[in-house]
Formats: structure tokens, sequence, C-alpha cells
């Protein structure tokens, strides 16, 4: 029988090459930006790397995932494919958005990825869009937006959550808690105790977990957008995590104590999930090794794919501007 | 006479038509906003009047008071193949909503390098006349045409409001459709049923010789005024209603300056770098050594939509500022 509360090992080794994935390619953008190799501000989200891969292990391949600036885990655990996604991340003609969209725009309507933003808390109000046009065109696809704490006090959260509770759209509203709104502590910036409080306000359900912890957010992902997916409404689903790498490349995490880092590298999820995975019997050391070898291959094809491939032509500056032939 | 059997009807008739039709063309075609299914009144302006009872409170969804919302869900729901329309009851409030608008809705298309595109039409309503005061009347289409993106729309008559909201709603790009409040209710020739007029083309609205006239929405009324008063002086006006402000339809403007040599731009619009600005400088650049006088540039006053009846009678452009700057220019 199946424990249908807990995923099962295949889920399991799914979520964690995702999870490796994102890991492989955070720290791979890293080198490559301080090789001069890629020039762009770059948001890492290095110890979120389970909060999207469990999420998107219940999701089919037509749901929506919105993410914002911070979002390479959120489109790699979606599936997006790796060539033109890395060659976009370096503004070649090859990528994802022709190179002119680049990594805080990443956008790959194949995948499910309609929308990446990089303005805090502009893509709930839009979700809402997506979902209202699903239920319109009864396609039964689900919509999970990604957003972080800081964006749960911008107004466009709040006139988004509302607006989905009475529509009762499928949406989940995923909050990936990760402390800090830039380099302001969860404490100063936010009036509610916990993200998750909010959804009362708006008669949504609301739950809560540990983004870190493979079961709980799987089986709290599951729970959101099964009541999507069943029409029984939006979720805010406040998944508590860590951001190691600061806010941007170059943040020295001056604002945060050694204490909080500290008890933050211990809990951090990478070596925890796969010490786990190995002690439950899961996997052996050998299949996780050959996943790890496996993402890091393709990583690096897409790398040097990349790496060769041309950038935009000049005349695309003012294409995709209007539909083509519309004039300017 | 034929004329007097012309069908007629007001700019808001026009608009509840034309939003009846493409409804039924498409279904597709949905539309949300403040009040405007029948439950909450059909509108302020009951522009969307009878249409959720026609289609259904799923296509036709009022919202809260929220323009961010409201701005979104359309943007996402045109992600998803939609063709919405955005009702935003006031131009002022746009000024909530433009993130929406000006980081997204304008900008997907080219961020995505085409993988995606926003057909979404905003009908918005503007004009002083009514008493609203500083924050229900401002013209603020300078700022949508300096964006890239979007295509900025505004009819001046019933049956142009009709033709050219159905085209912005086929559209495969956002398009601003602004409403003009008084003309609302000003009554004009009916449209031909199921006739769209293409977007980007300006319109000879009377023919003459010595001097062009550019407007749109509201001011086209003044303007029409002044030259049919200047007729009596033997001054041949040629007035231009341009439809659409952007995409801007220089040939028509440069062909008429050219037959004239001197042009007036009136807008109700702050004269500050305003549309009355681009379209002086693409002339004077154009036309600089046809032209008999430099560009006139009339609009509003250089302050916020004042309240007091005496203050917003001299704030829009009135006839007589419109006369002066015509008389101006063919000195």
């Amino acid at each position: 029988m199946t424990d249908t509360n807990a995923p099962d090992t295949a889920t399991l080794l799914e979520i964690y090459r995702k999870a490796t994935l994102i890991k492989i390619a955070d720290d791979r953008f890293i080198e490559l930006i301080k090789a001069g190799q890629i020039a762009s501000p770059y948001y890492s989200p290095r110890g979120q790397e389970l909060v999207p891969s469990a999420i998107s292990v219940n999701l089919r391949a037509d749901d929506y995932v919105i993410t914002t600036y911070r979002g390479i885990h959120d489109q790699l655990a979606k599936g997006i494919p790796l060539k033109p996604f890395v060659a976009e991340f370096m503004g070649r003609a090859t990528g994802t958005c022709k190179g002119k969209g680049g990594p805080m725009h990443i956008t790959h309507m194949a995948s499910g990825l309609p929308v990446t933003t990089g303005v805090v808390g502009s893509g709930l109000p839009i979700a809402n869009g997506l979902a209202w046009a699903s239920l319109l065109k009864k396609t039964g696809q689900v919509t999970v937006v990604n957003f972080g704490d800081g964006a749960s006090n911008i107004g466009a959260f709040h006139e988004a959550l509302n607006l989905a509770s009475v529509w009762n759209l499928p949406v989940v509203f995923v909050c990936q808690n990760n402390g800090y709104a830039e380099h302001t502590k969860y404490e100063y910036g936010t009036g509610a105790r916990d993200i998750v409080d909010r959804a009362i306000g708006y008669g949504m359900h609301g739950i809560q977990c540990n983004g870190n912890d493979v079961v709980e957010m799987w089986s709290a992902a599951r729970e959101a957008i099964e009541r999507a997916r069943n029409g029984q409404g939006p979720t805010l689903l406040e998944a508590k995590t860590f951001r190691f790498r600061g806010h941007l490349l170059g943040d020295d995490g001056h604002y945060i104590s050694k204490d909080i880092m500290q008890a933050a590298v211990a809990a951090d999820p990478m070596p925890l999930l796969r010490a786990w995975l190995c002690e439950q019997g899961h996997a052996s050391e050998e299949q996780l090794q050959a996943i790890e070898d496996t993402n890091r291959e393709q990583f690096e094809e897409a790398v040097q794919f990349g790496l060769n491939s041309p950038p935009p032509d000049v005349s695309e500056l003012t294409k995709d501007v209007f539909a083509e032939g519309a004039g300017v | 006479m034929n004329d007097t059997k012309k069908k007629r009807m007001n700019m808001a008739q026009a608009i509840n038509l034309a939003m009846h039709d493409a409804m039924t063309l498409d279904q597709a075609v949905v539309t949300l906003g403040e009040d405007v299914a029948d439950r909450e009144g059909g509108g302020v302006f009951k522009c969307t009047a009878g249409l959720s009872e026609a289609f259904g409170t799923d296509r036709v969804k009022s919202t809260p008071i929220a323009e961010q919302a409201i701005m979104g869900a359309a943007v996402g729901a045109a992600l998803a193949g939609m063709r919405p329309v955005a009702e935003i009851m006031l131009m002022n409030f746009m000024t909530v909503a433009m993130d929406q608008v000006v980081n997204h809705a304008a900008k997907l298309r080219f961020m995505t390098g085409g993988q995606t595109n926003v057909p979404l039409t905003i009908r918005t309503a503007t004009g002083a006349g009514f008493g609203t005061g500083g924050q229900h009347a401002d013209y603020l289409e300078a700022w949508f045409a300096h964006t890239a993106g979007i295509k900025v729309i505004a009819p001046s008559n019933p049956a142009d409001a009709y033709g050219l909201l159905l085209s912005c709603i086929f559209d495969d790009d956002p398009c601003l459709f602004i409403e003009s409040l008084p003309l609302y209710f000003a009554m004009g020739d009916a449209p031909l049923q199921g006739e769209r007029i293409p977007l980007g083309k300006a319109r000879i609205a009377r023919q003459g010789s010595h001097v062009t006239i550019v407007s749109y929405s509201r001011t086209m009324v003044e303007v029409l005024q002044v030259a049919q008063d200047l007729e009596k002086q033997d001054i041949s006006v040629e007035v231009i209603d341009l439809r659409t402000i952007s995409p801007l339809d220089m040939d028509t403007i440069l062909e008429s300056v050219t037959k004239t040599g001197r042009l007036v731009v009136a807008h109700e619009a702050q004269v500050d770098f305003g549309v009355g600005a681009e379209i002086a400088t693409r002339v004077h650049k154009e036309l600089f050594g046809q032209l008999k006088a430099p560009v006139a540039r009339v609009g509003a006053a250089r302050s916020p939509v004042p309240f007091s009846k005496a203050l917003e009678d001299v704030f829009i452009p009135t006839k007589q500022r419109i006369t002066d700057a015509v008389l101006e220019v063919l000195k």
C-alpha cells in the first residue's frame, strides 16, 4: 500500500534531482558571473531549493508558475529546458526570450512559465488572471505564484489575495519566507506574526510549513494544489526557508547575526535531504551521486551551448515591441 | 432628407454596443471592473449594461475597488489567450495600476522575445466639466504614449468610439482606450454595426486650406465649432481628428500641413511635455522650410483640474484660446 501522506521513493528522487540541479546551476552561475562570462545582477536561491522542487512534482506540465527575479529554482523545478535557459541568462539569441528578457524575466510558455517579474509583488495580480482564464476555458490548470516575505507588505499582495478569494480562483500563493526582505529582517518589516495569518483576513485557506523539510513541503503543496484543482479555491502557503547568499550577489550578509547563520548552515536542507534519503533507504550513495553527475553534465552542456551562442542581432531592438506589422 | 432618418446614439451607447458585438463574436472577449455586471448596475456610466445578462457573470466580472488587482487579472487573462477589456472607471485611477500597465502589459511581448502577448484593452474615462476637481478629470495620455508597447486611442464621437473599440479589442497588443466623460452623453450618428476603424489612422474631419488643427477626444467638439466660426471670416481650417494618439499617423498630418503651412495642436491635456510637443517636433523636423509659422499648441492650464466652475471653464482649451492660436499662426 502506498502512503498517500508521504511522497514515494520515485517522487523523492525526482525532488532530489530538481533540488541538486538548482544548487549546481546556482554555483555555476556565480562562477560564470565572477569570471566575467555573464554580466547580470544575480539573486541566488541557495537554501530554498526544496520549496519549488517539492511543489512542482505535484503540478501538471500545463500548470502555470509565476516567479520573481530570485527565480531560477522555480524555473528549473518546473522543467525549463536547460540550453535556452542558460543562454537567456547570458543574453544570447538562442535564449528563451532571444536574450531580450534576461535573468529577471526568464519566460518559457511551453514549460508553463508565463511571467517572471522584477517588481516585488507584481506576479500575484497576474496569477489571478491566468487562473480566471483557466476557469473560463475549463482546462483544470492551477496557477502557482511565488514571492518572498517582503512581497507580503506591498499593496498588490493584498489586492490579489482578496480578489482570488472572492472569485474563488485556482491559485496557490506561495510565500517563500526566507526571513529577509532585501536586508530588512522579517520582524522589522512585517507586522504579522506569521505570513500565513494574513490568509484569515481574506477568508482564504492558509498553510504554513517548513519549506526545508521535504515531506512537509510536499504535503503542504499537494493539499493546496488539490484544493485549487478541485474548485475549493486559493491557498496562501507559507514555506519557511532561508537564503544563504544574500539578496544580491556581492551582499556580505552583514545584517545576519553569526548565531542565525550558524544555525541555518547546520539546517542546510541539501546535505540533510541527501543523508535522509540514504538513511531511509530511498537511495544509495551511488544513486544520488549518479543523479548529481548527470545534472552537472547536462548543465555544463547548457553552459557551453550558451557560451557558443551569438548575441541577438541589433535588429531585435525594435522587434516584439508590437505585433509584427503593427507599426510603431 | 435621409439624414434625419439616420439612427443616432450617444457614446456610452456606442461603447455598450461595441462590447456587446465583440462578446458575441468571440468567447475570448471578457470584461472586468468596478460595478460592471448588471447586479451592480452595469457600470457607473452604463457602458457595460446588459452584458452580464447576455453573457453571464463568468465573462462579465465586477471587482472590488482594487485597480492593481483589476489590471493584473486582465494581464494574466490576456497572457492565457483571452481578450480582456478592463474598465478603470476614471483615468486618474490608472495611477494606481501603473505597474501592471507599464512594467507588464506594455513590456511582456518584448521581454519574452515574442513568446507572449497581451491583447488587453483598458477602457477609462476622463475630462473636465463636471466639477469633479483635481483627481477625477486629468488627461494623462502622454504618459502612456511615451511608453513603448501600448497603443493609445481617444475617440471624439459615438461612431468612432464603436469602430475603434472593436479594433482595440481584436488587436494583439495592449490598447488604452480613452473615453471622454462629457462626450458620453453627446449624440452622434450611429456606427455601421460590425465595422472596425483601423488603429493608427487619423481622419480628416473637415477640409480646409489656410491652417490645420490637429485634435482628439472632447477637444474636437470645440475645434469643429472654431473652424465653423472662422469660416465666416474667410479662414479655411482643416481639422484632423487623430483617433489614435500612438502610433501617430504622421502621414495624414504632414500631408495636411504641407498644404496649409500652418498647424495648431489642441488637446485637453496639459501643454507641457504633451502630445502637442511630439507632433510639433516631428512637423518642424519634416517641414522646417515650408512652415509659414511655428506650430502652436493649446491645452489645459498648467494647474491641477480646478473645482470652481469659474476656473474649470477656463482651465480647458476654450474656443477662444483655440481661435487665438489659429489667428496667431495666421499673422
